[in-house]
């Protein structure tokens, strides 16, 4: 496989300096046709029409909504006034992974819902789509996004994982002036940027590229280094001055029924049997499953729910059913990823449960299901009402368990709910050493949310950095 | 508002300049939609009253690359900028096609724009044969500001009075159809040509002609625009960014008695609107190119039809019903009342929560709207206030997370979003005016993007009408310089 070869070349090399991180992952060509993105970018002319509708608020509601506070109109402006450098740089200041953003941000729940054109009985202004249009021009341009070396400040930290939180801190810290490390514990960095976002919005080249641009700033990232012992703890404390955790969510949920664990897809190519959400998407995202055949279900009502099932319908599925316990009114996928997958033909079970996995006699799968009714003390399954649905493959996508298992060995990181507990000002764990951002301290939320976190720890850092150095002045 | 009457308006223009007449008061001016009689031919059948030919006199060569435009938030020719000279067709051609023209529309005002070269005997023939082709009156170009001025005619003539009306005076004497004499912007006073024109004898006026430009530079060549062949020449500069100038002028002319004579109103007319305001400042007709060349003649036809409906609904059978009518309310800034008094109102309800009222009455008027009914109205001095910065500042520094939750995010979309007020935009946002502050300026008014959403409402002030020359009336307009 393709693929997989310059994956190896690619690990084999690990960082070398001369290998430029996006050209050593090929695209697997059907993918890419099957994963067409979703919106066109916008036109130049398109762009500066768009760009001119803004109304340019103050304290613009739209940069109050965006987590990482993008000064929105500051560069929808400059789009209208032929600057794109300087909106992308605009961007930027705010957001290091703004391309990103602006391909996977659930817009509607954000700047653009925030839009007082909503008020005003006009379309909001499509200010994802401007801000794509200025990062891909940034993009292309080849621009690095440090034009200068800040000057060394002495500060050394150790970021863990290499997902948004990670890259959003490791930028900061070394746009000023700071030593960064960044550990990926798999051949790839980007974490569910790379991973795990459905391909038509944000591909694994585009992701990577951003990721490019951040070890282009001189951070340096040691991929295939899981950190997971307490030795291997021990060694990073004695090298860094802080470490940041960005590690994320741990596997799926499993279903814990019957059947599961005996059914567990367990080679790439093989399709038919239980396979999560995440394995999915990261799968034919790299290229390891390009089809799908069949009927699939899967389990659950969330984003990444919806994001398996579109993806399995494009892999070619006959049919896709996504069965959940509730009903339509409870789906918590954001309203306009609902409407997708109803776009893309995904059908729906409500109120429903899966019970047990067998196999049937023609070597499928046989997934039995409970109906399910609100009960007086929560959901209670209906007796009597059993259904066996005949499918290939169960895909589950009831949310992503944390992990407790490796942060145990964080020694002083206390956790509350399977969440390293911060302060929320400045990441600061209960370990002064530690601080933590992303999906290990919200639970899973955007990507946009991990990347304000990681600025924010990234100025927590320095600030502790900087009263360090005072007091050993003093 | 007067009932709206139930015969439609009459819009037909008679004896204007004391000759001239045409079925409405919209005529195109002199310029590339007239340059011939077919054009103007087909102008007469979309619904143009009048035409005045595209200026005749000794042919010219132009240039090629003759036009360059000002847009503006993606808005095309908001200005517009022309390098061409006078008609390049020999005039044996152009008036033989006048002639054509009259034949088969004889209702219709074909005016012959002409412009040669600065002799009794030149200007006496272009006249007599102007005529002998059938034209319904003259329009002397001494306003054309480019090209034409080099060669000692066009605005070398409009600026210089004793000129206009020496040459007014060649052309009296021999014409027999109405003369007007079109006004070049590009003088300090417009009046002093006005009063030449009068003085030569001239039967009415058009103001006005095209204002010197340089619309741009091309930051790539560094090249200014139009570019011929790497250079540039200044133009003539029209179009909806004019008309304020235009009105202006036309006032000014108007209002003076030793100018004023009938006036065909000319300078950013694109709307039947435009042509109200000029004709409610004295012109009997107006001349429209800009916005022909944009769209073409098809304009008119709601020119014409949106005149009449505004007519109607003001009760005005005629244009001369209006003509005239708001020239009276422009005065010398002496003559203002001081104790006249206005405030801003902020309507909650029509309030989007844009706070450009509130960046602008901070920063570039006088700091009275305030963003304070949630953490408490005050009124009075600016100290008492957050400033704009420190706001925006406090915003960047803020938490915010995205709303993943059906319940996040009703706190964040729902009906009760924002938590206070009983308006559809977050009482934080809805901006507060300090009325004890309030200047009346209107700034506000002009920068919130919602219609009605800001008024100016008048308050009292106890005082009876004073300007401020009845204010100063017997002591020194200015005061002394204190020299310490």
């Amino acid at each position: 496989m393709r693929y997989f070869q310059s994956l190896i070349l690619y690990v084999s090399h690990g960082f070398d300096e001369d290998l430029n991180l996006s050209s050593m992952f090929v695209e697997d060509r059907e993918i890419r046709e099957r994963f067409a993105a979703l919106h066109a970018p916008l036109t130049a002319q398109a762009a500066v029409v768009e760009a001119n509708r803004c109304l340019n608020c103050f304290d613009a509601p739209c940069m109050v909504a965006c987590p990482t506070h993008i000064d929105v109109p500051g560069f929808i402006r400059r789009i209208a006034n032929d600057n794109l450098r300087g909106s992308a740089r605009k961007i930027l200041e705010s957001n290091v992974l703004a391309g990103s953003c602006s391909r996977v941000c659930p817009v509607e729940v954000l700047c653009e819902g925030s839009c007082v054109m909503h008020r005003y009985d006009r379309p909001p202004i499509q200010i994802a789509q401007l801000q794509r249009h200025a990062m891909d021009f940034f993009h292309r341009s080849g621009e690095p996004l440090l034009l200068q070396p800040a000057a060394e400040i002495g500060l050394r930290v150790a970021c863990v994982g290499s997902g948004p939180a990670s890259l959003a801190c490791a930028a900061e810290l070394r746009r000023q002036g700071a030593r960064v490390t960044v550990l990926e514990r798999r051949a790839l960095p980007g974490g569910l940027n790379t991973y795990g976002v459905a391909d038509y919005k944000l591909s694994t080249a585009e992701s990577l590229l951003e990721v490019e641009l951040i070890r282009g700033m001189g951070v340096e990232f040691r991929l295939n280094t899981a950190v997971e012992s307490s030795a291997q703890l021990a060694a990073l404390e004695a090298e860094f001055d802080y470490i940041f955790l960005g590690v994320g969510l741990g596997a799926m949920q499993r279903l814990n029924i019957p059947g599961e664990e005996a059914h567990a897809i367990q080679r790439m190519h093989q399709t038919s049997g239980v396979l999560n959400a995440l394995e999915l998407i990261a799968a034919y995202k790299t290229g390891h499953i390009t089809r799908l055949g069949g009927k699939i279900i899967v389990v659950g009502a969330g984003n990444t729910a919806v994001d398996a099932a579109v993806a399995a319908k494009r892999l070619g599925a006959e049919s896709v059913t996504i069965l959940y316990r509730r009903a339509e009114t409870d789906v918590t996928a954001f309203d306009f990823e609902f409407a997708h997958a109803r776009h893309e033909g995904i059908e729906f079970l409500w109120r429903r449960l899966p019970v047990g996995i067998r196999t049937s006699e023609d070597d499928r799968i046989l997934l039995d299901t409970l109906a399910v009714r609100q009960g007086e003390s929560g959901l209670e399954t209906v007796p009597g009402s059993e259904l066996t649905l005949h499918c290939d493959t169960v895909i589950p996508a009831i949310g992503q368990s944390s992990l407790m298992e490796m942060l145990r060995e964080f020694s002083g990181v206390v956790m509350q709910q399977g969440r390293v507990t911060i302060d929320p000002d400045t990441g600061e764990t209960s370990n002064r050493k530690f601080y933590a951002g992303g999906d290990c301290t919200n639970g899973g939320r955007e990507v946009v949310d991990a990347v304000a976190d990681g600025k924010r720890a990234a100025l927590g850092i320095l600030k502790a950095h900087c009263a360090t150095k005072e007091a050993a002045h003093a | 508002m007067p009932e709206p009457m139930r015969v439609e308006p009459d819009l037909r223009v008679t004896n204007f300049a004391g000759g001239i007449s045409s079925p409405n008061p919209f005529w195109l001016a002199s310029a590339p939609p007239t340059n011939c009689g077919e054009q103007i031919m087909r102008a007469f059948d979309a619904g143009w009253g009048g035409a005045v030919w595209k200026t005749i006199g000794a042919p010219v060569t132009n240039v090629t690359s003759r036009y360059s435009s000002i847009d503006w938030m993606g808005q095309r020719m908001m200005g517009f900028n022309n390098i061409e000279l006078i008609s390049d067709r020999p005039i044996d051609v152009n008036l033989r096609e006048i002639t054509e023209v009259k034949k088969r529309y004889p209702a219709h005002a074909v005016i012959a724009s002409l412009m040669v070269e600065s002799t009794r005997e030149a200007w006496h023939e272009i006249v007599a044969r102007s005529e002998d082709a059938g034209a319904d009156g003259l329009e002397l170009n001494f306003g054309c500001p480019h090209g034409m001025s080099e060669r000692g005619m066009g605005s070398a003539v409009g600026q210089v009075p004793e000129y206009a009306e020496m040459i007014t005076a060649w052309v009296k004497e021999k014409a027999r159809t109405p003369v007007l004499v079109k006004l070049t912007p590009n003088i300090s006073d417009i009046r002093a040509v006005a009063r030449a024109a009068k003085r030569g004898g001239a039967d009415g006026l058009s103001a006005i002609n095209t204002i010197n430009s340089i619309t741009g530079i091309d930051l790539d060549t560094l090249i200014p625009r139009p570019n011929v062949d790497g250079k540039s020449s200044h133009g003539g500069y029209c179009g909806p960014a004019v008309k304020p100038i235009a009105l202006n002028m036309v006032q000014q002319v108007m209002a003076d008695a030793d100018s004023a004579l009938p006036l065909s109103g000319i300078g950013g007319i694109a709307t039947w609107a435009d042509a109200a305001e000029f004709i409610l400042l004295g012109c009997g007709t107006v001349q429209v190119c800009t916005a022909a060349m944009h769209y073409g003649y098809r304009i008119v036809e709601d020119m014409c039809d949106g005149l009449a409906n505004w007519m109607r609904a003001k009760g005005f059978r005629t244009i001369d019903d209006f003509r005239g009518l708001s020239l009276n309310r422009v005065t010398e800034w002496k003559h203002l009342n001081l104790n006249y008094k206005i405030v801003a109102h902020i309507d909650e309800q029509k309030c989007i929560g844009c706070d450009l009222c509130h960046i602008a009455c901070w920063d570039g008027a006088h700091q009275c709207i305030h963003l304070d009914r949630v953490s408490g109205p005050m009124d009075g001095h600016v100290e008492l206030h957050a400033t704009p910065a420190s706001r925006e500042s406090e915003s960047r520094e803020s938490i915010t997370v995205t709303p993943v939750t059906r319940r996040e995010r009703e706190a964040a979309f729902g009906k009760h979003a924002g938590g206070h007020g009983p308006y559809p935009t977050p009482l934080a946002r809805i901006p507060r005016v300090d009325e004890t502050e309030c200047v009346g300026c209107n700034l506000c008014s002009c920068v919130c993007p919602v219609e009605n959403c800001i008024t100016m409402v008048e308050v009292s002030t106890g005082l009876p009408p004073e300007t401020w020359e009845e204010r100063t009336r017997g002591t020194a307009c200015v005061a002394e310089p204190q020299i310490t």
